[in-house]
């Protein structure tokens, strides 16, 4: 039982800022604005939260430092998307080309000094007698709890609220969103931004409670899986939950791998997350092909009102 | 009686760019009636409805219901005014429920649990049954029939509670049987004190169901009578026009020359098993134009695309210059001589990001002229260009700007370039001077009966029937992928053809 609990604790650690990034992409392709600038929002608000903690050490605002950081760069993205209707894949990567050399520049400084101290715990001291699950459980921080209280508000509020409705209309079929009195544009930017600010926080948690120390690039292309993930979990904060920890459980074997100490070289190791993620892709979309992707219908179509026919 | 017009709608004016799409249009329905708004495609007619519904915003014009001047800036002012519109292309979230979808709208309840849900459902269902409106309320849009998607539409409007309903061309999508029902519905709606204002261009359809009938032609409003008081002939007159200007003009009489195609029982379907061609026969000779006229959707649109290679054909043959197409091959169509001009020319006919010169080789790139061992040739491809813009007279800045920049009126000209300096033997023009002002659709005239000239055929399909008159030596009418009728230039008048785009006479067997 000893390796499964070290396991699933690993994973869990290493897959909650995945589990950030997907659900803020998610948000945001909801609305119908494809993400593909997560690898530089989540640059950036990793960078964001090592500087704001060396210089306040506090933690509450090195978060909101990072909210506020995704919110500006979600803004430049739904402006670019929504107002001037450039291609949303061209700025999507302009975002991440963007974030992952600003946010080299900015921590120069700071690269390579640990973090004092870390995200504060939520112990929960009434689950430790149980076995496994007191393990697991006992002892998350609180951004992990909070990943998970998001997960199930994400849902709700997708598939049981009027904003949610709203949410689904916009990214199927803005026309019809508008006839029926959204305000199509102006949500646009809402979800944008606030998905952003999930995928900044998603680089918070990786620098704050995964690996304390900022280098440069040190997302590790976990943007990207983040984006490969809004796709497998079929734009749905549940099946992201599965998908984010899967890909977790991936990358610590990949690891644990390593630490035994095979004769693998260790760029095969570190190549496993990414190549099980391609063969799940294929799998995946194999056993899906008769079904609907789930993907918004209108992901990545600029919506114009008055256009002719 | 307090007031007579419960919405009316005084000297509207929308303009497309240059395009004129209503001319100072009036129009005013009484309250409880069903008002049918009749014209052929392009007369206007959603256009006007879509301004009412708050989708365009009228250039200049005026408002009023019950008496109130009103401005309608977008859908949601439209549905608190009580105006709601079921459109041609259904407003649906495909991949919602339709009960999601008609409670889309709605303010109240941020928390739509299932309860929430069951309970909207139920009053769905009631207000579905009542007006004999039956679909599946849970089910997602892209499970139901076109039919069922129409009913959420309608009982969208009136969950929401509108005053006025408006349907765009109501029953294009319906099969006789459910256009009855949905005849039903619309009476059942009156009778509660609902105003109906419907588009439509089918003339059994308004006698049957209307009882006041606005005829639009041409962005403008013919007139507004009562239905007792006309009937059917009447309508296709005052919906197509008098026969009043282009007096035929007089034609050079020569010999028609020998067949060039020969369509023989042709059978062809369109998407979704749609029957769109049924046993199609008929010939162009060298040297003449033959008009196909007919209200859209009739399988004009299928019958270029079997012309020019694009569709493939279930039964019958097309011989073309003495030889038979084996199977649909756009290449084969174009090497046999065959050009084609699409009904939308940006879509199908140019590249708009491409530059003049790129476009002009799109069919001609392989001709040892244009290019030597697979490498253009090109300074004298520039040079074939220049010339090409100069003689059709296409104005552009550059031979390198993108043609999607030009007017509209040139790219037309331009694709004519195109198509004419191949020398084809057959032109399949399709809508040719759709959108064009009076100066460029005259140019594109021009080409056209240069072509006939020199005796090369014209298959010009056309929804102006001004144009089509103007033009043709014979005019063939389909309606429901049948030649309905074929007329010598000699004998059309704008009135018969009406009749029989209408459907309102079947052909007799003419000898050809």
């Amino acid at each position: 039982m000893e390796w499964f609990i070290q396991l699933a604790v690993a994973a869990i650690a290493s897959g909650t800022p995945l589990l950030f990034a997907t659900l803020g992409g998610i948000l945001n392709e909801r609305s119908g604005i494809i993400q593909l600038g997560a690898e530089g929002i989540m640059l950036m608000g990793a960078v964001t939260a090592c500087m704001t903690y060396l210089h306040t050490g506090s933690f509450i605002a090195s978060l909101l430092a990072v909210a506020g950081v995704g919110a500006a760069l979600g803004l430049l993205h739904a402006f670019m998307c929504v107002t001037l209707r450039t291609n949303q894949v061209v700025s999507g990567l302009a975002m991440t080309l963007f974030g992952s050399g600003l946010s080299a520049y900015l921590g120069k400084s700071v690269a390579g000094t640990p973090i004092p101290g870390s995200v504060p715990k939520l112990d929960l001291p009434f689950l430790e007698p149980l076995p496994v699950i007191g393990d697991i459980f006992a002892r998350l921080d609180v951004l992990t709890w909070f990943s998970f209280a998001l997960v199930i508000v994400l849902h709700l509020l997708i598939h049981r609220t009027s904003w949610g409705l709203h949410l689904r209309a916009i990214g199927d079929n803005p026309a019809t969103a508008d006839v029926m009195g959204i305000r199509v544009q102006l949500l646009k930017y809402g979800y944008t931004v606030a998905g952003s600010m999930l995928i900044g926080l998603a680089g918070a948690d990786l620098l704050l409670a995964y690996s304390p120390t900022w280098i440069e690039g040190m997302t590790a292309g976990r943007g990207w899986i983040a984006v490969a993930l809004i796709i497998f979990a079929r734009w749905n904060p549940l099946r992201a939950l599965f998908c984010a920890y899967f890909f977790g459980v991936m990358d610590t074997i990949g690891f644990k791998i390593q630490l035994i100490g095979s004769s693998i070289p260790s760029y095969f190791l570190k190549m496993i997350p990414y190549v099980v993620t391609i063969l799940v892709l294929m799998y995946l979309g194999w056993r899906n092909r008769n079904k609907p992707t789930g993907a918004p219908e209108a992901l990545g179509i600029p919506y114009i009102r008055e256009q002719r026919f | 009686m307090a007031e007579t017009y419960s919405l009316e709608m005084k000297r509207i004016v929308k303009r497309f760019g240059s395009v004129l799409a209503s001319d100072h249009v009036d129009f005013a329905c009484k309250p409880g009636e069903i008002h049918a708004l009749l014209g052929e495609n392009g007369a206007g007619k959603s256009t006007i409805m879509c301004m009412l519904s708050g989708v365009y915003r009228p250039t200049s014009g005026e408002i009023y219901i019950h008496g109130q001047k009103v401005r309608i800036r977008s859908p949601k002012e439209a549905a608190r005014l009580g105006i709601g519109m079921v459109f041609q292309n259904f407003r649906l979230v495909q991949t919602l429920t339709a009960a999601e979808n008609i409670v889309l709208g709605e303010k109240s309840a941020f928390w739509r649990g299932p309860n929430w849900m069951r309970r909207k459902q139920e009053e769905i269902a009631a207000i579905a049954e009542r007006f004999g409106l039956a679909f599946p309320v849970d089910r997602p849009i892209w499970q139901l029939s076109v039919g069922e998607q129409q009913r959420v539409e309608i009982v969208k409007t009136l969950y929401r509670g509108a005053e006025f309903i408006i349907l765009d061309e109501p029953t294009s999508v319906l099969t006789p049987g459910e256009a009855e029902q949905l005849f039903a519905t619309l009476a059942q709606m009156k009778a509660e004190g609902k105003t109906v204002i419907l588009t439509t261009h089918k003339l059994k359809e308004v006698m049957a169901v209307a009882d006041r009938i606005s005829v639009m032609r041409k962005g403008r409003m013919m007139q507004t009578i009562d239905r007792a008081d006309t009937n059917e002939k009447a309508l296709a007159r005052l919906m197509v026009g008098k026969d009043i200007a282009p007096v035929a003009r007089q034609r050079d009489r020569r010999p028609r020359g020998d067949v060039l195609l020969d369509v023989r029982h042709l059978d062809v379907y369109a998407e979704h098993g749609r029957k769109a061609l049924d046993d199609l026969s008929f010939q162009v000779r060298a040297g003449e134009i033959v008009g196909v006229a007919g209200v859209a959707g009739n399988g004009q649109k299928e019958l270029a695309e079997v012309l020019s290679g694009l569709l493939p054909w279930k039964k019958g043959s097309i011989v073309f210059n003495g030889k038979e197409f084996k199977t649909a091959s756009v290449r084969a169509a174009i090497e046999a001589g065959i050009s084609h001009v699409p009904e939308n020319r940006m879509k199908s006919g140019l590249a708009g990001s491409l530059g003049a010169v790129d476009n002009l080789l799109a069919k001609t790139y392989r001709s040892p002229e244009r290019s030597k061992y697979g490498f253009l040739l090109t300074g004298s491809n520039r040079r074939w260009s220049q010339q090409l813009v100069e003689r059709f007279d296409v104005k552009t800045p550059s031979l390198d700007t993108p043609v999607g920049q030009l007017s509209g009126g040139n790219q037309q000209k331009l694709l004519l370039a195109r198509e004419i300096d191949r020398q084809p033997l057959l032109m399949v023009a399709v809508h040719p001077t759709q959108g064009l002002d009076v100066g460029a659709a005259e140019g594109v005239h021009r080409l056209l009966n240069e072509l006939r000239g020199a005796s090369k055929s014209v298959l010009l399909i056309s929804e102006d029937l001004d144009e089509i008159m103007q033009l043709s030596d014979r005019i063939l009418v389909l309606y429901n992928g049948r030649i309905a009728a074929e007329i010598g230039r000699e004998e059309a008048d704008r009135e018969t053809i009406g009749m029989y785009m209408a459907g309102l006479q079947r052909a007799k067997e003419e000898a050809v």
